[in-house]
């Protein structure tokens, strides 16, 4: 049998059965990763022997006749933003590159007490901060449908695991479309829950207002079984929704006849792909032969979404990453190198005359901060850090935090206005198929801008999703983009899944020849 | 161009970190491109618009005050850089 090609949902089977034990089926997943995270690069650790420790005493349960749970013995991979207690959890960055927590993210308790078999930890932009996954201190990923472009970002690795091969499931999060733009880059599924679904205790903080956990998958059926498990309400994240998780696995079925979808005209404009608006418009027509109707909808903000979006972000993550200051964890400075660099400043100064200058020069401890932060953050987390503390300066706070905030507002209320007339609205993830390698590297806005279809549904907390619905002419795949009012997966679920019982773009795995 | 280099300089001393002279340069052109790209905003009239800082617009939530076990201090200590396993050490605050 060719368990890396089975879904999560019939593997789940297969091991119920006796097919396959969990101590094979995660031996298999990690000699795929042994002969293939060389060409990929998706994960940045591998915890084999957790994985089998843990795979062996599922078997022992099971075969004990002990209750195991609803993923028991499904080996998973985890973006590495999200904490594991004693296993390394470095975000992509130096500043936490030997950081292994103390403590489990809510999340991964509840992947670990569904019996879920951690198979390692999944590259990421430095601090999610990105959309190709090339800020990583461990290097970038590759695409795995074509190794010269970018898997997409930030939850890059998660994404090329899952289209790979590599793990059946993975758990990525999602600031600004950092679930759903690497899942369209890499052919998967993507959902990017409500602000609220799903706890973000032991998520490493980007963006805390914008940031939630979800699950990439084959299918939709998958990501369905993976937001069962992850969703809920914590005491520990006050921001999380007491409110009950429906039974996603058991809502596909129902029928889409009367499902009003939106169009965004605006969204098929100027600086579209081609072949994406071809893909996406042809999805719509087979959800209006599945019986779903079709409407134009207008949000007439989201042309300001990107500008919201950079501003708010950067604020929150300029606060968010003052708490890597060299002293509670992560890296350090050289602190006796800062010193010397410190007394030949001061005699430097002093020499010239300067005695007001050697008086004002940095404290120790502060240039301990600065120094162990230049060094330990790469450009892209430093832009952001540096535009968010200018934003929030004073005599700046209200024309850009106050105003984002304002806009927020009005793209909010688009939505709410949209979605009196509709049900879910439809469009495209991506302007562009996955692109190359570097291309965007020297050019921050140019790779901000590419976010401009995914970012409203941060800003606004509504759950959206991604789904394969074609590839180009090069053999790269296409994503379409579905989004609900908050709290509606279901609907997006129902609908990603009854696409993929009428199309098989999903079903198709890039070839990676498997390295010995 | 919307910031200077002496802007970029502050903003680095606010954010604790230090930049060389070519980081600065480099810096102040790309922050002043997105600076510029997002000084749009002006554009729109939110004269009457309330603020949304949180999509949840969530009021006071508050806990049960019922005290359970947290981490250790050796556990807490434990990713320091630099620890004496009751405090974090710290170069010099106040002179020397």
């Amino acid at each position: 049998m060719n368990f890396l090609a089975s879904s999560a949902s019939d593997l789940v089977k297969n091991l119920e059965s006796g097919d396959v034990s969990s101590g094979d089926l995660t031996r298999v997943f990690l000699d795929r990763i042994d002969s293939c995270n060389g060409q990929v690069r998706a994960f940045s650790s591998v915890t084999a022997e957790a994985a089998l420790a843990q795979a062996e005493e599922l078997d022992e349960r099971r075969s004990g006749g002990q209750a195991v749970g609803k993923l028991a013995g499904i080996p998973l991979a985890v973006k590495d933003v999200l904490c594991t207690k004693g296993q390394l959890t470095t975000c992509g960055s130096r500043m936490l590159s030997s950081y292994a927590p103390p403590y489990d993210a809510t999340v991964i308790a509840r992947l670990r007490a569904a019996g879920a078999v951690l198979l390692g930890k999944t590259n990421m932009d430095e601090f999610a901060m990105g959309s190709s996954t090339e800020t990583s201190f461990h290097g970038p990923t590759a695409n795995p449908w074509d190794r010269g472009r970018i898997p997409g970002g930030s939850s890059g690795g998660a994404a090329a695991a899952v289209a790979a091969s590599m793990a059946p499931l993975s758990v990525g999060s999602d600031t600004g479309g950092s679930i759903r733009q690497p899942a369209a880059f890499c052919g998967v599924v993507g959902l990017k829950p409500t602000y609220g679904r799903v706890s973000r205790y032991g998520l490493v903080a980007f963006a805390s207002s914008l940031d939630q956990v979800g699950p990439l998958a084959a299918t939709a059926e998958d990501a369905a079984l993976l937001l069962e498990v992850i969703a809920g309400h914590d005491e520990l994240d006050s921001t999380s929704a007491e409110l009950p998780v429906p039974s996603y696995s058991e809502l596909l079925a129902e029928p889409l006849q009367g499902l009003r979808i939106g169009i965004v005209e605006s969204h098929f404009a100027d600086g579209l792909d081609g072949e994406i608006e071809a893909s996406v418009r042809r999805a719509i027509t087979l959800y209006e032969q599945l019986g779903a109707t079709v409407h134009p909808v207008e949000l007439p903000h989201s042309r300001y979404a990107i500008a919201t979006y950079y501003i708010i972000a950067s604020c929150e993550a300029s606060g968010n990453l003052a708490r890597y200051d060299g002293a509670h964890y992560g890296h350090r400075t050289d602190e006796g190198r800062m010193l010397e660099e410190l007394a030949e400043e001061r005699r430097m100064l002093v020499e010239a005359g300067d005695s007001a200058g050697a008086e004002q020069i940095d404290g120790p401890l502060v240039r301990m901060y600065r120094r162990t932060r230049a060094e330990g953050f790469g450009d892209e987390v430093k832009r952001r850090i540096m535009l968010g503390t200018y934003a929030l300066s004073a005599g700046y706070y209200d024309a850009y935090y106050l105003k984002a905030l304002k806009v927020r507002r009005r793209i909010r209320d688009d939505f709410d206005a949209a979605f009196q007339q509709v049900d879910v609205i439809a469009g495209p993830v991506t302007p562009t198929p996955a692109f190359a390698l570097g291309e965007r590297m020297d050019d921050p806005l140019a790779m901000y801008l590419g976010d401009l279809y995914t970012v409203s549904a941060n800003l606004a907390g509504l759950p959206a999703l991604s789904l394969p619905c074609g590839f180009s002419d090069s053999g790269l795949p296409i994503g379409l983009q579905l989004q609900a009012p908050p709290f509606e997966e279901a609907r997006l679920l129902r609908a990603a899944h009854q696409f993929q019982q009428e199309t098989d773009w999903h079903a198709r795995r890039p070839s990676l020849v498997e390295e010995s | 161009m919307s910031l200077s280099l002496a802007d970029v300089q502050k903003v680095a001393m606010l954010a604790r970190l230090q930049l060389s002279d070519a980081d600065l340069e480099r810096m102040t052109s790309q922050l002043g491109q997105i600076v510029d790209y997002v000084n749009q905003l002006a554009e729109l009239d939110t004269e009457n618009v309330s603020p949304l800082s949180h999509a949840g617009e969530l009021v006071n939530v508050f806990a049960d005050d019922n005290p359970r076990p947290s981490l250790t201090r050796a556990e807490v200590l434990s990713g320091a850089p630099k620890q004496d396993e009751e405090c974090y050490r710290v170069p010099a605050v106040l002179g020397e």
